[in-house]
């Protein structure tokens, strides 16, 4: 198996405050990765340096061999997103936002329809397609998300938290599509989750991040065995504490809460 | 060139999709119209000068374009955090690419705005004084246009939230707005309100509107158009850099 993720001491500084702390880890080609840790241990951070939206302060980021901080555009070429938080256009339609995503991603043009068409229906919006986003639900719009990143071919696929706030039906289905996706196309799946259950479910490695330190990686079994527990949720309160943590709150999150107010 | 294609598109059919926010950005440029024209209106009149609606026109026009031309700049802070723009800093295509399309998208919306607000200003009876001049109407409405997207995006690509809004709101838009010359005549102004018309970028957009409209000129024509010009260029550039250096 070759390694499509290679980080490398990562070190990312935000004013002083160290949020990811020296962080090497691979990820081997066709793997189910989870990157699990509690709030502001440097999840999102590391995604965000992973998929050139952030640069390390330090370190080396390679996927698929290619360089995150010097070649980007190969980079965002290898893999497929799903933010944490929606980044379709609401004015939009289904079939707009793919055919958009097409564009930008100088999908042939021969192709273009069918590759929407065949995504579409794999996520089961294919009958919606005319309709503008803003009428879509959560996981109908975390649906098409997943489509939207699949369109150009991904090698990897990124997913931050991608069933929170999702009912267990949807969830499921969700899961469904990526693992289909993962077993039959041999996608990578590299994602981040609160919850425990789904990580110990779908993973075939799990990483836990705290204090932007990567405290253990390794298989279920493995993790279990070193801490001595029987769950994932037991080895994850066993390594990084029961303490609540008090997380700074960003000015996103600050958007988030007031973002009903101002959106039209 | 498909880039830039698809972004300006995408600015065209969000602006045709949103009827509610096209009807209410023109009850502004509407109220201050009939409230301003009509009401200064006699004492204009009695000054000597004309018709003050006449002359308000050209300053109304230019202030729809100044508020949709920044706020589709300024929308960038939304759309960073929440909407499409993460999509499309993450896609293989060159930052530059996106920041054009966007900002060309922008300038057309906010011409459209102007061009729709002159054509309701005919139902007070205005029209230009020399239709030959129009394109030239039409060419200062979209440099007005490019330039105030350009510093919406700028100031956008440095903010990280929506706190720094009503600083800019206050301290910027509404100033350059009442001190460019868009309500009152600028011959005969107190000197330092003088130096400040002076030195407002969108005092010169205004008077080449007034020139080619209805034919009252303080700069002249080619003044209004080498600032406009060279300013947007400037603008434009700065926007870009900042817009190619935004960390998410």
């Amino acid at each position: 198996m070759s390694k499509i993720i290679e980080v490398k001491n990562i070190v990312k500084k935000f004013n002083g405050f160290t949020a990811v702390d020296n962080v090497s880890f691979d990820v081997e080609q066709g793997e189910i990765f989870a990157f699990l840790g509690p709030n502001g241990a440097g999840k999102t951070t590391t995604i965000k340096m992973l998929t050139t939206l952030l640069k390390p302060t330090s370190g080396d980021l390679n996927i698929d061999g290619q360089s995150s901080i010097t070649n980007q555009d190969a980079v965002r070429k290898s893999f497929g997103i799903v933010f944490q938080d929606p980044s379709l256009d609401d004015e939009l339609t289904a079939y707009e936002n793919m055919y958009f995503h097409s564009v930008l991603y100088k999908i042939p043009k021969a192709e273009r329809q069918k590759r929407i068409e065949d995504l579409l229906k794999f996520v089961e919006l294919w009958d919606r397609k005319k309709d503008l986003v803003k009428k879509f639900s959560g996981g109908m719009k975390r649906r098409l998300e997943i489509a939207r990143g699949l369109l150009h071919h991904p090698k990897v696929l990124f997913l931050d938290e991608p069933t929170l706030g999702l009912d267990p039906q949807t969830t499921n289905h969700i899961w469904t599509y990526i693992k289909n996706l993962n077993k039959n196309e041999g996608i990578t799946v590299f994602f981040t989750t609160h919850y425990m259950a789904e990580a110990e479910k779908v993973a075939d490695r799990i990483a836990i991040i705290d204090h932007g330190k990567i405290v253990i990686i390794g298989t279920l079994a493995e993790l279990k065995n070193k801490t001595n527990t029987n769950s994932l949720e037991d080895a994850f309160l066993a390594l990084t504490g029961k303490k609540l943590r008090d997380e700074e709150v960003s000015s996103e999150q600050i958007m988030r809460q007031r973002r009903g107010v101002f959106r039209h | 060139m498909s880039t830039i294609y698809i972004l300006w598109l995408r600015q065209i059919k969000r602006y045709l999709r949103s009827r509610s926010r096209l009807i209410g950005s023109l009850g502004q440029p509407l109220l201050f119209l009939v409230a301003l024209g009509f009401g200064f209106g006699p004492v204009y009149q009695k000054a000597g000068e004309g018709s003050y609606v006449l002359f308000l026109v050209p300053g109304i026009v230019a202030m729809s374009i100044l508020f949709t031309a920044m706020f589709s700049g300024i929308e960038i802070i939304w759309d960073r955090q929440f909407g499409f723009l993460k999509e499309t800093m993450v896609a293989p295509v060159p930052r530059l690419n996106i920041m054009i399309g966007r900002t060309l998208g922008g300038a057309t919306v906010a011409t459209i705005q102007g061009l729709v607000v002159l054509i309701l200003a005919s139902l007070f009876g205005f029209h230009p004084v020399n239709w030959v001049m129009l394109p030239l109407a039409i060419i200062a409405m979209l440099l007005i246009a490019l330039f105030f997207t350009g510093l919406g995006t700028a100031i956008a690509s440095l903010l990280s939230d929506m706190q720094g809004f009503q600083l800019i709101m206050n301290f910027l838009i509404m100033p350059i707005f009442f001190l460019s010359g868009a309500l009152f005549p600028l011959k005969g102004l107190p000197t330092i309100l003088n130096i400040v018309v002076n030195l407002n970028p969108l005092a010169y957009g205004v008077d080449a509107l007034r020139d080619s409209l209805i034919a009252q000129t303080y700069f002249g024509l080619g003044l209004d158009f080498t600032v406009m010009a060279l300013t947007s260029f400037i603008i434009l550039a700065i926007g870009s850099y900042l817009f190619t250096k935004i960390q998410i």
